[in-house]
């Protein structure tokens, strides 16, 4: 029978040796996720502030919709990329599937709605004052939004940090559109899943605790930039 | 540079609240709006300021008897003091530094004019304190120090003191006077403290039923 310490002590070995593969499969994670953010916050931000400072028609429907997809389940999403970059799908000439780009493409779409709605919501709460602040001081319009999001930076960063946790810890997409192969498109959360079946268990603890490592990482940030934001505008 | 308002009106929900009002203020003197609350003393000072528009009249600024456009030139040589001043989630040197940055003024030259903006409201100590932890006293002079900075030729203040101890009101009247002796600053001010209208007014105005009226 499987003996519980004895799995804990075998995963921190491996944690301790840098085991190779264990590092490879921890790599690749960060990098999936990671440009999957980039990509979202690059794409997310500006559309965020454009919702939170503008007013045009169907704006109302576009905030509901970012707020519902804020919660987009991940095997859905991954049935959709995989559906779009299968053979037959409309994307499928680009040869995409299973490979670490439709990976990313697939958490992007988990990131974007999330970092779209919470930096719009980051906006919005900037105190009005902030705009007419700069307006007496002499700021174009230009340099008036910049003002407004460079004020509400510790909401936006709030808001890529609950993204990046997000995504690096779904495992729905990225197993439907990356195939779980080793060595290429295998990352922690799948390694995780692949591994208890198989009752390895020692490499799915410790790829578990490097995961929440990371979690408690993001999590730790997030508070210390939630406590920097707090303080009122006079 | 010369302000001119002509024949200002404004309406508010159906509600006039300013209905012909004209003033020409004079170049360097301390100008004080004095009016009940409500009475559209705040909502005058900003359509002077370029900040709202009339629903009717004119306001216009003229710079050796040629009439300057209402563009970003003119708005960047005027500037308005919020009672409630907006302040920025950073330093006290960053607040004051901002207008002077959006201008493009050089990197070297900016750490001393925000100095001296800082040393002539009495925050120079605070500099690199962070802007939201000053005290009410505190943050109506960075307001002050923020828009002196940028040396504006005319500068509106709407309320300065309302809500600030007598302590720091005292500080801020002699900062006000200081400004027009050796700054040769325009103020345009708003205030419901007759007293304080009295101490500091070159010209004192006071808005009843929409109209100006020269009390001095």
């Amino acid at each position: 029978m499987y003996s519980f310490t004895e799995g804990f002590r075998q995963a921190f070995v491996l944690i301790l040796h840098l085991d190779a593969q264990l590092i490879g499969i921890i790599l690749l994670s960060l990098k999936v996720s990671g440009l999957a953010l980039v990509i979202a916050t690059v794409l997310g931000l500006p559309l965020g502030a454009v919702l939170g400072l503008t007013r045009f028609p169907g704006r109302g429907l576009a905030v509901s919709i970012m707020n519902t997809f804020m919660g987009l389940p991940p095997v859905v999403v991954g049935l959709f990329v995989y559906l779009l970059l299968s053979r037959k799908g409309p994307l499928g000439f680009l040869g995409l599937l299973y490979s670490p780009t439709a990976m990313i493409i697939a958490q992007t779409i988990l990131a974007f709605p999330i970092v779209t709605a919470l930096c719009r919501s980051a906006i919005v709460s900037v105190d009005l004052i902030i705009r007419q602040a700069a307006q007496t001081l002499g700021a174009t319009r230009q340099q008036e939004t910049l003002t407004i999001i460079r004020e509400a930076r510790f909401g936006i960063l709030s808001a890529i940090i609950a993204a990046f946790g997000r995504v690096m810890a779904e495992v729905g997409a990225i197993l439907i559109v990356g195939g779980n192969i080793a060595g290429y498109t295998r990352v922690m959360t799948t390694t995780i899943a692949l591994e208890t079946d198989k009752g390895n268990f020692e490499l799915a603890l410790a790829l578990g605790f490097v995961l929440l490592s990371i979690s408690f990482a993001i999590n730790f940030v997030l508070l210390r930039v939630q406590q920097r934001s707090l303080g009122r505008t006079a | 540079m010369k302000l001119l308002a002509s024949h200002i009106r404004k309406v508010y929900d159906e509600k006039p609240v300013l209905v012909d009002c004209s003033c020409e203020f004079a170049d360097r003197n301390i100008t004080v709006l004095m009016g009940r609350n409500g009475c559209g003393k705040s909502t005058f000072l900003r359509i002077c300021a370029l900040l709202e528009h009339a629903d009717g009249g004119t306001v216009t600024y003229a710079d050796a008897d040629s009439v300057l456009p209402p563009d970003l030139a003119l708005r960047r040589r005027i500037t308005l003091v919020l009672p409630r001043i907006g302040v920025f989630n950073t330093t006290v040197s960053g607040n004051v530094a901002y207008g002077l940055m959006i201008r493009g003024v050089s990197r070297r030259e900016i750490p001393r004019r925000v100095h001296n903006a800082l040393a002539f409201v009495a925050l120079e100590h605070k500099t690199e304190q962070r802007a939201l932890t000053l005290s009410s006293g505190e943050t109506q002079r960075l307001g002050i120090a923020r828009a002196l900075a940028i040396e504006p030729e005319i500068l509106f203040l709407d309320e300065p003191t309302a809500s600030v101890d007598e302590e720091n009101t005292g500080i801020i009247e002699s900062i006000i006077l200081k400004m027009k002796e050796e700054m040769r600053t325009t103020v345009i001010m708003t205030t419901h403290d007759r007293d304080q209208a009295e101490r500091v007014a070159d010209e004192l105005l006071y808005l009843k039923n929409g109209r100006l009226e020269a009390l001095r």
